[in-house]
């Protein structure tokens, strides 16, 4: 569409969007510059919600840090918690018992479902339709019922220990784990018949925000915003971890199936696709869990040898890396956490150039991000 | 790739600007290189077609208490490896070149090392604090930082 | 107001009818046997009507947020107390204060409470909210407590409060405001 500037010329102006906004999924701020509907410029602004994890880090002990890592992406605070274990582990070379392994994989997997049902919801609310969202929390309530039964708490688990998790499962929950997953799997096509091929919602996604596969990985982008753009790359997958190599599941990425590669409607349906492959993995893992301990022999006041050690993992919003370095006290010398939309917000400028101002909206909510990541 | 083939390779290319290998005890090895020569570096390792680095995973600043350092963890979607690289830098001034035309991706993160340790980026396209507001005094990830006491008149 | 006697509405803060008129009693007339009619004083109906009706501003700052949200979707309603969230400040009634406050964002929230219409409440929902919560000690830009910004009503303690915990807030807000002495003397 070409717009007539010579007929009518418009001024730029500068609209503030955030920090308090329904749809910046947090307190996100947005300085967009437009010409009428058009955004010519898109700023954001971040820091509304930081923190100073890490900072934190490096006051508090190794253990103590774990509970910090559920605040930082509060939808998946397991694969938060799980992805500090995994570092700590990896520095100090600890081994895990099979079983807090699999149990990890299992609460991991299950709270990616739970993350993308978040992202599904409110990305629907952000479109306009309401009612997906309350269908997705419904099942959410189911999740975080498992979740309560496991560690008492419905957003904020602090499940994982530095070699191993905090307790066994307790009675019936793999039980009830099937359960669930019986019942959800059929959802998922629910949604698809409600929501995600009706006409006006992929009219607001197919064509909009195209990231070409090479601008992706060039802009650092990982997760389903990066397999969105036709790139198989899973860490699961590519770089195993943990006992996913055990486990059969396929890569979600974008097909372009509505409009082009790498648009807002990819990446919207990687992660509905990513919800079936969670409950594939699941599905395996409590069938082959096996037997024994759960929590390896690590002390309190645990001090890992002088070193440095960076892992990644794949968290429902793209890759969570930790690079730790220990200088052989019980604190560690510094703590980076690269997240996934911290990373992603850097393209954000780049793809709203030139859409409109309700685009904008469908732009946050394809990224899914989340503030507290952002910000730490 | 080996991280000892790569260093080699790297050696014999920059020659001091390589200063050495930093393999023990960290995952993944280190290439510690000149500051001067950051922005050099990068862009042969992204380009050449044996390594094509072409995703940087994580770029931090780091605070030694003796010494600030950058380091950054590059990843290879065609050859699937990693390596990471740091350059140490003097506390007194901390400033290396920019890698953003290098990789897009480092401005965030190198935004943040800005804004968290006072690292200057030389000829970066975009270089404000990011997290913290522009008002703000100091550079809270420093060891040697004090918590202020008050902010606009609310205690911290 | 005039009363539509059918549809039983009830009276509006005028003077009080003289006398009471029991469900079933002799009507006057123009009242037919249909007509509810409910007695009280004007204090009574005001915050009856304040109270049930709190509009929210959808505040959510951090994890707390999230319980706000969920305690206003499928499972626990909140709607049923007649919470229902607004996305700006000049349509609500009460700040839900979810999450974390630092210090870049508190001038926003003075702001966001400046600009909601009176009369207005503020709920802190959350340990951060009350005092700083698990960010207290080591962090170096997190507001130690909302209540060092605006005026708070009622604090709800966890890390986050289970939805449950939240209506009981809103509840509790809701006993506040039905002690509230609007007209007479002091008013
Ligand atoms: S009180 Fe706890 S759950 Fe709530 S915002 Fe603070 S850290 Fe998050």
């Amino acid at each position: 569409m070409t717009i007539r500037t010579d007929a009518l010329p418009t001024q730029e102006m500068t609209i503030n969007m955030g920090p308090q906004h329904p749809s910046t999924h947090g307190v996100l701020r947005v300085i967009l510059t437009t010409d009428g509907e058009v955004v010519t410029r898109a700023v954001p602004d971040m820091g509304y919600l930081h923190r100073g994890l890490e900072k934190i880090g490096e006051r508090v002990t190794y253990a103590q840090y774990m509970p910090f890592t559920d605040r930082l992406d509060y939808l998946a605070a397991m694969n938060c918690n799980c992805a500090w274990a995994w570092t700590v582990e990896k520095l100090a070379k600890i081994e895990v018992p099979a079983r807090a392994e699999y149990l990890r994989v299992i609460v991991c997997e299950l709270n990616r479902i739970s993350s993308h049902l978040i992202a599904f919801g409110s990305y629907t609310a952000d479109m306009g339709a309401f009612t997906p969202f309350l269908y997705a929390i419904r099942e959410r309530e189911r999740v975080n019922d498992l979740f309560e039964m496991l560690c008492g708490n419905r957003l904020t688990y602090n499940y994982a220990r530095v070699g191993g998790v905090s307790g066994d499962a307790p009675p019936g929950f793999l039980e009830k784990t099937k359960e669930f997953l019986d019942y959800f799997e059929p959802k998922l096509d629910e949604y698809n018949n409600l929501i995600s091929y009706n006409k006006i919602f992929v009219h607001r996604l197919a064509n909009v925000a195209v990231i070409p596969a090479e601008e992706a990985v060039a802009y650092g982008l990982t997760g389903p915003n990066l397999r969105g753009s036709g790139v198989p790359f899973d860490l699961r997958k590519d770089e195993p971890y943990s006992v996913y190599p055990k486990f059969d599941f396929k890569v979600c990425v974008g097909t372009g199936e509505r409009g082009t590669l790498g648009d807002c409607f990819d990446r919207y349906m990687v992660r509905i696709n990513e919800m079936r492959e969670s409950v594939k993995i699941v599905r395996q893992a409590v069938a082959q869990i096996p037997d024994g301990p759960v929590r390896a022999k690590v002390p309190r006041l645990f001090k890992p040898p002088v070193g440095e050690a960076y892992f990644r993992s794949e968290c429902p919003r793209g890759e969570t890396g930790i690079y730790l370095i220990s200088d052989g006290t019980v604190n560690p010398l510094r703590l980076k956490i690269r997240t996934g939309s911290f990373v992603t917000m850097n393209i954000f400028e780049k793809v709203t150039r030139g859409l409109m101002i309700a685009d904008v909206v469908a732009v946050i909510g394809s990224f899914d991000i989340i503030l507290p990541e952002i910000d730490r | 790739m080996e991280a000892q083939v790569l260093f080699d390779t790297l050696k014999g290319k920059f020659g001091d600007a390589v200063v050495e290998l930093q393999g023990e005890g960290c995952s993944p090895a280190f290439v510690v290189v000149a500051p001067a020569s950051v922005q050099e570096i990068a862009r042969f390792l992204r380009d050449d077609p044996a390594l094509s680095f072409d995703s940087l995973m994580c770029l931090s600043g780091v605070d030694y208490k003796e010494k600030f350092a950058v380091a950054y963890h590059l990843h290879s979607m065609k050859h699937r490896h990693a390596i990471g690289m740091k350059a140490f830098l003097p506390r007194e001034t901390p400033s290396l070149p920019t890698v953003d035309d290098v990789w897009p991706a480092a401005n965030f993160h190198e935004r943040e090392a800005f804004d968290l340790f006072g690292i200057v980026f030389e000829g970066s396209k975009d270089l404000r604090r990011i997290l913290l507001p522009e008002d703000w005094e100091g550079h809270p990830l420093r060891k040697d930082y004090k918590y202020p006491d008050f902010y606009h008149g609310i205690k911290v | 107001m005039s009363p539509d006697p059918a549809h039983g509405q009830p009276p509006g803060p005028g003077p009080p009818p003289a006398a009471p008129l029991a469900h079933g009693s002799a009507p006057s007339p123009g009242l037919g046997p249909e007509a509810h009619v409910m007695v009280g004083n004007a204090d009574l109906f005001v915050n009856w009507s304040r109270k049930s009706s709190l509009w929210y501003l959808l505040f959510a700052t951090a994890c707390c947020g999230i319980e706000l949200m969920q305690a206003g979707a499928s499972r626990y309603d909140m709607d049923r107390f007649g919470a229902v969230f607004r996305a700006t400040p000049r349509q609500s009634d009460l700040m839900l204060v979810a999450g974390t406050i630092t210090h870049k964002m508190a001038d926003r929230v003075k702001r966001l409470y400046d600009q909601m219409p009176e009369p207005k409440y503020v709920i802190s929902m959350g340990s951060c909210a009350n005092t700083g919560g698990p960010f207290y000690k080591d962090s170096y830009c997190v507001v130690k407590g909302v209540d060092l910004l605006i005026p708070v009503d009622v604090y709800i303690p966890g890390c986050p409060p289970r939805p449950e915990a939240l209506i009981d807030g809103i509840m509790s807000l809701q006993k506040i405001i039905m002690r509230k002495k609007n007209f007479g003397a002091k008013a």
